[in-house]
């Protein structure tokens, strides 16, 4: 090592002093340069393997994006159903492999559509009150060998709606695959969003019920997805974000191993999602450290044996918060950039946001450069050619080390407060993300982050710039909608539907009982969302948000 | 006994912040608490998911020169009802600021309906700042 220690007194001699410390979002200080002292490459065993074999830092799979490329999917959801079912299928027309289905907000708050002002339904989200709407949403479009990935909090209606709506096109229920992608009521709590309507207890069984029937019934299924996207979106650094989600992801373990499940029978089907900043390096640093902790803690605190169980297959989508209403289109290079890092960490499945998102709902030919994104990343640029491309990069396995350190230390903050469900109760969580967000704000002040035509490189305000917003819900159509909602509640056995909300209601007091059995049972007999949600509002108490500011 | 006039000049800016309607994203809403609190302002921050008769109970409460409604999800769309429901209320001299996603196209349903400010993503601290005090100067002048 003697040139090289030499060499490296020179170039420092050279490079000179420098005051320009510099730190990633997650407060890592950044060297200028990185070189074979700061990794130690006697350890790449160890701390990198082989894809698809423990520690899985290089991937989950043996050929990874090669042979299993990533699925592109676009969160979609605006207007009533038939909206959704047209942007969906043009969607699919474009390469888009995997359905997502996001609701309205008055489904988000437990409501039908009859219950909220009218102003605002369909603007954010698609309006689905029934299975009837479900069914129009998904005509025409294959939902046995496609995955549906859906927008569904608890008491998880949409998943009930679903099975339903495949009982109608007679195809099974073992058949069915996707992902409950709102499960994680704890990311909902800490990261105050919109799904907050059920006590914290209440959503606690609502979950594991879910998690355990779905087990049962539709193997295939993955009816936990543990979320980091909310509490990075609210403030949290990357490190924190990974952490947090990974200590939420050790409580749903532990509490369904204090049901009595084996591990190996419950992790394989616990699947993550993530936001991917535009913070490259420590994106993709982020997503290799949080594998390789995943990985150990399958292994070591859970003593999962089958390797399904010990992998940490994840979605990820690029961040909003990254995006700028100033000249919209220098958002598609944003995008890229967060697509890049999500997809050099290794995800399994990717939505890239719409340049307009910044402005609104975004649009469709704004959705479709979304898509296009992705499959020119691809197919043009060649990114599913080799594994874990950044592996073995000194700096990248240092940052992976660091990023690891660092997301470790949260979780230790996290252990000691008593794990998550104590740590969103108490609003440690809570305070955690939001000292981060003033944290990240004040470093956009400092000029230490910049945002070209925000804070540097400025133009005069161009309207022009700006693509026509997407249009909101028709009036007439509206009307027309609110109509079918009356006709579907006149329409049924209300006796039937009387007696299935009933024995939901008593499921709730009972432990024994299966409450998410009883949600579906409701939803095949044709009660509403709203119903439903009323129904299990009533007994297991709603929730007060806790206002940390 | 102290006029209305002496008491608006003693006393600092009082602002509530909140959410209405059915979206909770909240980062916008603590910063700017956070952003105005530091200025030296009186906050209310009431969290998200408020309904509109609460704020204006709480607007009337509190005595708040200056109401901001923090909308991500199209929320806005119902501001118009909070602008009628403050009227009716006699608290037509409190200033309405809307931060947030608001397309181009609903600037003017916003305007028409008498708020006094819309704030979109990008906008400086300082800025904000500045028009708070001084739309809350102008709401106390008009009490």
């Amino acid at each position: 090592m003697g040139d090289y220690e030499d060499a490296k007194a020179r170039w420092q001699d050279r490079y000179g002093s420098t005051d320009d410390e510099r730190r990633n979002r997650s407060g890592i200080p950044l060297e200028p340069l990185y070189g074979p002292d700061d990794w130690d490459s006697s350890r790449t065993m160890a701390d990198l393997g082989f894809p698809g074999e423990a520690p899985t830092t290089r991937g989950i799979h043996d050929s990874m994006h090669r042979g299993r490329p990533w699925s592109p999917r676009l969160v979609v959801g605006f207007g009533l159903p038939e909206d959704y079912n047209a942007r969906m299928r043009a969607l699919v027309e474009s390469g888009i492999t995997g359905l997502y289905v996001a609701p309205c907000n008055s489904h988000m708050r437990g409501f039908d559509a009859d219950a909220v002002p009218r102003a605002l339904l369909g603007t954010c989200g698609t309006v689905i009150s029934t299975s009837e709407d479900l069914a129009i949403c998904l005509e025409g479009l294959a939902i046995d060998t496609q995955s549906t990935s859906l927008g569904d909090t608890a008491p998880y209606t949409l998943s009930a709606m679903l099975f339903k709506v495949a009982r109608d096109r007679s195809i099974p229920w073992t058949a069915l695959a996707g992902t409950t992608n709102q499960s994680d009521y704890l990311s909902h709590a800490a990261a105050l969003h919109m799904f907050f309507r059920v006590s914290l207890p209440g959503q606690r069984r609502l979950l594991l019920d879910h998690i355990e029937w779905m087990l049962r019934e539709a193997p295939r299924w993955n009816a936990l997805s543990v979320v980091g996207q909310h509490i990075q979106q609210a403030g949290a650094t990357p490190a924190e974000a990974m952490g947090l989600t990974l200590s939420t992801a050790i409580q749903y373990a532990e509490d369904l191993i204090a049901r009595g499940h084996e591990a190996d029978a419950v992790l394989p089907r616990f699947s993550f999602f993530f936001d991917i900043s535009i913070s490259f390096f420590e994106e993709v640093a982020k997503f290799r450290a949080g594998r390789r902790i995943w990985n150990r803690v399958t292994r070591e605190r859970f003593t999962a044996r089958d390797p399904r169980a010990q992998r940490f297959r994840f979605h990820a989508q690029t961040s909003g918060v990254d995006l700028t209403r100033q000249q919209p289109l220098n958002n598609i290079a944003r995008v890229a950039v967060q697509a890049m890092a999500g997809i050099f960490g290794g995800l399994q499945s990717l939505h890239t946001d719409s340049y307009d998102e910044a402005l609104g709902t975004p649009t469709a030919p704004a959705a479709q450069i979304a898509v296009a994104t992705q499959t020119i990343l691809q197919h043009e640029a060649h990114l599913d050619d080799v594994i874990d491309p950044l592996g073995g990069s000194f700096y990248v396995e240092r940052l992976t080390d660091e990023m690891e350190a660092e997301i470790e230390a949260v979780m230790a903050r996290i252990e000691d407060a008593g794990g998550m469900y104590r740590a969103v109760e108490s609003g440690l969580v809570q305070r955690m993300i939001g000292e981060s967000a003033r944290r990240a704000q004040e470093r956009l002040e400092r000029g230490e982050d910049k945002q070209v035509g925000v804070t540097v490189h400025r133009q005069a305000d161009d309207p022009g710039e700006r693509p026509p917003p997407q249009a909101r819900p028709d009036p007439a159509r509206l009307d027309a909608y609110l109509a079918r909602l009356d006709a579907f509640k006149a329409a049924r056995d209300q006796a039937a539907v009387q007696a299935t909300l009933d024995a939901l209601a008593r499921a709730c007091s009972r432990p024994d009982d299966n409450i998410h059995g009883r949600v579906v049972a409701a939803t095949l007999a044709d009660a509403t969302h709203g119903e439903i949600c009323a129904t299990v509002r009533n007994e297991l108490g709603t929730g007060e948000p806790l206002v940390v500011a | 006994m102290s006029g209305d006039g002496e008491r608006g000049a003693a006393r600092p800016p009082r602002v509530l912040i909140t959410k209405i309607g059915l979206d909770g994203h909240d980062r916008g809403s603590r910063l700017v608490a956070t952003f105005l609190r530091d200025a030296g302002m009186e906050v209310v921050y009431t969290g998200p998911w408020q309904e509109i008769a609460t704020v204006v109970v709480m607007a009337d409460q509190e005595d708040v020169d200056v109401i901001g409604v923090s909308s991500l999800a199209s929320d806005h769309l119902i501001v118009p009802d909070l602008m009628a429901a403050l009227a009716e209320a006699g608290l037509g001299h409190v200033a309405v600021v809307v931060g947030g996603v608001v397309p181009d196209g609903e600037e003017q349903l916003l305007r028409d309906a008498g708020v006094a400010e819309i704030f979109h993503p990008g906008s400086a601290r300082e800025d904000i700042v500045r028009r708070i005090a001084s739309l809350a100067a102008q709401a106390r002048g008009a009490e």
